[in-house]
């Protein structure tokens, strides 16, 4: 046990160092993150203005929230651009066989990748477009410690519930010639379902509702509200346990997947 | 046990192909990729699995590696059933396919090994043992630091050989090991096997197109076709049944007419460059020694027959016999 854990550090640590040596992404991607998040700034504070305490929030709230999507951007992977699209391409190409016959899991060795990319871009992509937002704008920022404990534990359970879906959408490579079309619904409903456009519970009815129970309030929604102090005490365990319930039905729904889809290349070549 | 290292019984293949036939029709045929296959492999022994392309080497390699399940028939490799018990057997096996890589793209060469120490759990002592051989004997040195990206495909394959022997394994399947490498890139290759077999008693099994690999690595030669073993014995004996022959290129000072030897015709004259061919079972050696006692031999090569002529000769055969 103690020795596969080595393994999957190991497999993280790769992951981080990969992301890394891409400076020049890492750098367009703060610029973009930046920009992106100066537009979404300046339309919230007009929609703010029109209409205070929309969702629940102040202006200042509204601000942060922006931010801090912006920060968790590709943290949790709501555009894709993880490990999925090398996974389906070695599931493309049947490279994916080289991957079964190690002694490692296949699902363990991704998830472990993913987390090492996951951290290199809360670091690289994450802290400086929140610094940015800082110096421009007045934002509702927690200065207790406590607090920003609580949201660095949301956003771990957010990239769980967020490699799970993604590796949901990789594994129907197995069954669709190309990924692509899947993949690109994966991204659509997640800008929508995450709160990444629009924080989810400006939506009334129930479209909000729905959107508020969906994996996806995961990602975005959940970490923002727990660093925006909407959820303290019964409110953030059960916050936490929303995540974690859908992290672990969907990495249980995709160990299933996973052996169906290992089978159907066992039994019929790749 | 050391005899049948490997052993297969009666191992099949089939594969479920659906055709669309219609809009919503499809038809479903039954392709033998592997029909009733049996051999065995003593430990320590170097063998060559050759056959054109689509014979079901792959597929064999594959169930070999226990990632593909057999249809039928039984299969042991060092007494283990590769499906049902693929990560007891991995700690046991190495493979390298030729035209895929294990290594991590964007990291440096070393990054992969690390892994391959973490994922194998190989004694940290034994690791950097193993490590220094390969890096020496592979000419890895310069290379540990360089993405996987930038290397060469003849680089790249040396690390991947690199990467499937870290963990001692008693058995290297290698497929394909040499395909799109250079005259230097395939002799190294080449010599590193050799001396694994030669030094650590590696079970060897190679798949390849180039028969000049077999030739220089390999006293037995099995020929699949049609998911069928065709042959199975030294490769001379391959050429004797197929009748193939070799190629004597041979250049002269100067432009002549056609050599005249025994036991050789001239193929193909340019200029002072003559083709000679000649039965593949003959040695070279005293054909060579007439033609430079009576000729003014400057430079001379010997070429292999290619895999599809010997095996197309060897159905030719069969049909007239």
């Amino acid at each position: 046990m103690v020795r596969a854990w080595r393994l999957y550090a190991a497999v993280a640590a790769g992951g981080f160092r990969r992301y890394a040596t891409y400076r020049v992404a890492t750098a367009a991607g703060v610029f973009t993150n930046t920009v992106f998040g100066l537009i979404l700034a300046y339309t919230y504070i007009a929609l703010w203005d029109e209409r205070p305490g929309l969702g629940g929030y102040d202006q200042a709230q509204a601000v942060t929230y922006v931010w801090v999507g912006q920060g968790l951007l590709s943290v949790v992977a709501v555009m894709g651009g993880g490990f999925e699209d090398e996974l389906i391409e070695r599931i493309r190409t049947g490279d994916i066989a080289i991957d079964l016959y190690r002694p490692a899991d296949l699902q363990a060795w991704w998830l472990a990748a993913d987390a090492g990319r996951a951290a290199f871009q809360l670091l690289g992509r994450g802290v400086v477009p929140m610094v940015f937002g800082g110096l421009v704008f007045q934002l509702a920022l927690p200065g207790d410690a406590g607090t920003w404990l609580a949201f660095l534990v949301a956003v771990v359970l957010g990239v769980l519930v967020s490699f799970a879906i993604r590796y949901l959408v990789a594994l129907a490579a197995f069954w669709f010639m190309d990924g692509a079309g899947v993949q690109q619904l994966a991204v659509l409903a997640g800008l929508f379902f995450s709160g990444m456009t629009l924080p989810l519970n400006v939506f009334p009815g129930a479209l909000g509702e729905l959107a508020r129970v969906l994996p996806w309030s995961a990602l975005v929604q959940a970490p923002a509200d727990v660093l925006l102090g909407e959820r303290t005490g019964l409110a953030l365990l059960r916050t936490y346990a929303f995540q974690a319930a859908w992290a672990v039905g969907l990495l249980a729904v995709g160990r299933l997947v996973q052996s169906a889809a290992t089978r159907r290349v066992v039994v019929q070549g790749g | 046990m050391d005899t049948d290292f490997i052993r297969l019984d009666g191992v099949e293949k089939v594969f479920d192909v659906r055709k669309k036939t219609g809009f919503l029709r499809s038809e479903r045929r039954q392709v033998r990729a592997v029909d009733s296959i049996s051999f065995t492999v003593s430990r320590g022994e170097m063998v060559g699995y050759i056959g054109p392309n689509g014979a079901g080497k792959s597929t064999t390699i594959k169930m070999l590696t226990g990632i593909l399940t057999p249809s039928g028939g039984r299969l042991r490799v060092a007494g283990i059933d590769p499906s049902r018990e693929r990560t007891r057997l991995a700690q046991r096996i190495g493979v390298v396919f030729g035209q895929r890589t294990t290594l991590w793209w964007d990291l440096p060469l070393i990054d992969s090994y690390r892994l391959m120490h973490r994922m194998y759990r190989i004694p940290d002592a034994r690791y950097a043992e193993n490590l220094d051989r390969c890096v020496e004997l592979l000419e890895l040195g310069e290379l540990l630091d360089v993405p996987v990206r930038q290397l060469s495909l003849g680089q790249r394959m040396r690390g991947d050989i690199a990467a499937a022997l870290l963990h001692d394994p008693e058995v290297l399947y290698l497929d394909e090991p040499t395909i799109g490498l250079d005259v230097i890139s395939k002799a190294r290759v080449r010599e590193f096997l050799r001396d694994l077999n030669a030094e650590r008693g590696t079970t060897v099994l190679l798949t390849t197109h180039d028969l000049s690999d077999i030739e220089q690595l390999c006293r037995r030669v099995m020929v699949i076709d049609h998911g069928r073993l065709m042959y199975d014995g030294p490769l001379t004996g391959l050429h004797e049944i197929g009748e193939s022959e070799r190629t004597l290129v041979v250049d002269l000072e100067r432009e002549l007419p056609p050599i005249e030897v025994e036991s050789a015709r001239v193929v193909k004259v340019e200029g002072p460059r003559q083709w000679l061919a000649f039965p593949a079972a003959q040695s070279a050696a005293p054909l060579v020694a007439r033609i430079a006692a009576e000729y003014p031999l400057v430079d001379l090569s010997v070429r292999e027959p290619d895999i599809e002529a010997v095996i197309s000769r060897m159905y030719a055969e069969k049909a007239t016999s």
